[in-house]
């Protein structure tokens, strides 16, 4: 295996060195033999991990393929992702969720984490089986229905109590099911004018609400997917400030994009939770940098062309985030003043992974710990062109967009899955 | 005027003004024995309508013809739960055709707004209704039947009554009809307002009684039965009781108000027979006047290089 020593590096953005990358970990001593790696004027972070990635297989291997969204992955400077069970079938068996798994492991670009579903099939009926998930050889510790919410209260309650058993954490999509029957954008004065079905932030503040009050009535750990509204952010303010063991994240689109973008009436558009207000984006930002808001995931949505190209309302929800995330997040954070690069470091590689449970990852930037770093380039600026992503699907909404920064190079316990920007 | 006619807000005052000049001049065809103009011969209209509307489609329809062009009807099936046709195939296809204007009917707002500009089809676009968003002609040719009745539309006041929310009629005449300088109230039960209305520039009100005296226009909007059972309203006895106009409510308007409704109607929920049928309904009137300001749309949007009306056709 090939050495690598990392040349001036600024390690979450302090003063420049040099790190040594020798077996797959972070190592000190002799350099000698060592490829080195220019990294004058580069950051250096933990691999970054990702809560909520829809890899897409099995099922919809025409928008995603654990290796194609691997890949991805790697160029956004990840070293695990968790791989989302709304698969077909269902990640809801001991079995599915080990070949998804398994399919990380052969792909080998960064690790791959499986979610299992809370529900048999994410009908919100009954309880999958959450125990053999978890003593599966994938080790599920994170449980979700995502794209579908665990509504029903009892069937919530139950799941949270139930995955104590092995310190497991429910990672709710809180969508009120009724409140939000065919919606399509933001409720606000551009749903009505728009004439599009309006998706209004009490339907997620409410289950939220719900849920925090659930997870301390029977003492669990919640997760609070891709919280989307400044209420969202009260909510969980106010959660925490109980002592609560509530954590939460957002999406970058969120952190940026907002639901004026819906006038244009194109799909690309078009995600769940939907874009919101810029006061909404102003909450996000805020909640993100005093700590409300834990992490920073992905959800990254592979579709098809086709799925995208059509009338809004027929059109598939989601959008691409693993290889414009830290470019979203730099801008929208760490330019605006908002965050640093040990927060970055923080927010999109140890707390995920802590809440995730994977030993592995998220680790200190230290001798002795395993080589997932990631090199990055704050400097330079890109224009995004959806034909360059990794990912097997185009749907990205930054098309054409100037963004700043590149993955330089990312390496996976020591080994580079990129090198000079480029998949290796 | 712009390329094409996706919203009622594409429109400015000029636009709509001259929308409204041109289909007076075309109106007078309709009393001639010879209802055809050349100005539109060799051009191709498409209607394009992928949710039924026999009513528009012929209305357009003639317009064309009137006009000379040639006319495609084609009619797509699919629906938002099957999503069937493809608008982008379709859209290549009548541009293979050599489509100068398509007419669009969708049951999903936007598709007009989609099939302009995602540079599938060089056509100009006229939106005949898109889902819940707009449907501007409507609009324009209420607009042309008001100020044939009551002159400029400037310090006029609309009352636009019923399912606001649903209504891609109301959506198009709160724009057009502010564009022209009227005062638009929109009456419905709370259920029944969108979301964000107060941002519209209209009035509001859910008190039906109370704007009647005032208004110099009453439009009625279709209310569908199936709203009751999401709750919109209890009951089809409570909703006419509360916003449906009958021969008691009629006898509180001003004696030159006139009352509109963009069909098809509902008599007996939303407006009663008697009303429908009074000497201040105008809306067989509307019928009419649809097919003039599609003529005058089509030929303003395609930029008729003759005279609108430049001698009958030999
Ligand atoms: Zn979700």
């Amino acid at each position: 295996m090939t050495d690598y020593l990392i040349k001036g590096a600024s390690v979450l953005g302090g003063e420049p060195r040099d790190v040594l990358l020798r077996e797959g970990l972070i190592a000190d001593g002799s350099s000698s033999g060592a490829e080195v790696v220019d990294a004058d004027g580069l950051v250096m972070l933990p691999g970054l991990v990702d809560l909520h990635t829809h890899l897409r297989e099995p099922g919809r291997e025409d928008a995603e393929t654990v290796e194609t969204g691997t890949r991805a992955a790697a160029m956004g400077g990840f070293t695990a992702v968790h791989a989302m069970a709304n698969t077909e079938p269902v990640a809801d068996t001991a079995g599915v969720v080990e070949q998804v798994w398994r399919l990380g492991t052969e792909a080998g670009y960064c690790d791959v984490q499986p979610v299992g579903a809370v529900t048999v099939g994410l009908a919100g009926e009954r309880l999958a089986e959450l125990g053999a998930m978890a003593d599966s050889a994938a080790r599920v510790r994170v449980f979700s229905d995502d794209g579908k919410c665990v509504s029903d209260p009892v069937l919530m309650r139950r799941a949270l109590e139930y995955v104590k058993a092995f310190d497991g954490v429910v990672a709710q999509h809180a969508q009120e099911p009724r409140l939000t029957e065919d919606a399509q954008m933001n409720e606000g004065e551009l749903s009505g004018r728009l004439g599009l079905r309006g998706w209004p932030a009490v339907a997620e503040e409410s289950i939220i609400a719900r849920d925090c009050l659930l997870a301390a009535h029977v003492g669990s750990r919640l997760h609070v997917c891709h919280v989307s509204t400044a209420g969202s952010v009260e909510i969980v303010r106010w959660a925490k400030s109980k002592g609560w063991p509530v954590t939460a994240e957002v999406c970058p689109h969120h952190l940026l994009l907002t639901d004026e973008l819906a006038a244009s009436y194109d799909p690309i558009f078009k995600v769940n939770p939907p874009l919101r207000s810029a006061t909404d984006v102003e909450a996000l930002r805020a909640g993100l940098a005093d700590g409300t808001i834990d992490v920073v995931a992905t959800d990254h949505a592979p579709h098809p062309h086709e799925d995208k190209d059509c009338e809004w309302q027929a059109a598939a929800f989601g959008m691409l985030g693993l290889e414009t995330a830290l470019s979203i997040v730099q801008t929208t954070m760490v330019d605006a003043g908002l965050l640093d690069w040990a927060g970055v470091a923080e927010r999109m590689s140890t707390t995920p992974a802590r809440i995730g449970r994977l030993a592995g990852q998220g680790r200190p930037l230290e001798v002795g710990e395993p080589a997932n770093v990631v090199l990055y380039d704050p400097s330079v600026s890109r224009v995004v062109d959806a034909s360059e992503l990794a990912s097997l699907s185009r749907n990205t909404p930054y098309a054409g967009m100037e963004l700043p920064g590149r993955v330089v190079a990312t390496f996976l316990r020591g080994r580079p899955t990129v090198l000079d920007g480029k998949l290796c | 005027m712009k390329k094409h006619l996706l919203s009622a807000a594409d429109l400015s005052r000029d636009d709509a003004e001259l929308v409204l000049a041109t289909a007076e001049e075309l109106r007078s065809l309709a009393d001639r024995p010879i209802k055809k103009l050349p100005a539109l011969r060799g051009r191709t209209v498409v209607n394009l309508f992928f949710e039924d509307s026999t009513r528009t489609r012929i209305s357009f329809e003639a317009a064309a013809k009137r006009l000379s062009a040639d006319v495609i009807n084609f009619s797509a099936k699919g629906s938002s739960l099957s999503k069937g046709e493809s608008l982008k195939d379709t859209a290549l296809t009548l541009e293979a055709m050599g489509a100068d204007a398509v007419v669009v009917r969708h049951w999903a707002s936007g598709a007009p707004h989609l099939l302009a500009h995602a540079g599938w089809a060089r056509s100009s676009v006229v939106n005949a209704g898109d889902g819940t968003h707009e449907h501007p002609t409507q609009a324009l040719l209420d607009a042309f039947t008001m100020t044939r009745h009551l002159g400029s539309l400037d310090g006029r006041r609309v009352a636009i009554v019923g399912d606001v929310l649903h209504s891609r009629v109301a959506r198009s005449n709160a724009l057009l009809l502010t564009t022209l300088g009227a005062e638009v109230t929109l009456v419905a039960p709370p259920t029944l307002l969108p979301y964000g209305v107060e941002g519209w520039g209209v009035e509001t009100s859910y008190d039906l009684d109370a704007v009647l005296p005032k208004a110099d226009v009453l439009m009625m909007l279709r209310v569908q039965r199936e709203r009751m059972n999401a709750a919109f309203f209890p009951s089809v006895r409570e909703y006419s009781r509360r916003y449906g106009v009958d021969a008691r409510r009629m006898a509180t308007l001003q004696d030159h108000t006139i009352v509109m409704h963009p069909g098809p109607m509902i008599r007996g929920m939303e407006i009663s027979a008697d009303v429908a049928d009074s000497e201040r309904s105008v809306i067989v009137e509307q019928v009419t006047n649809g097919v003039a300001v599609r003529m005058a749309v089509l030929y303003l949007l395609l930029g008729g290089s003759q005279p609108a009306i430049g001698g009958d056709d030999a």
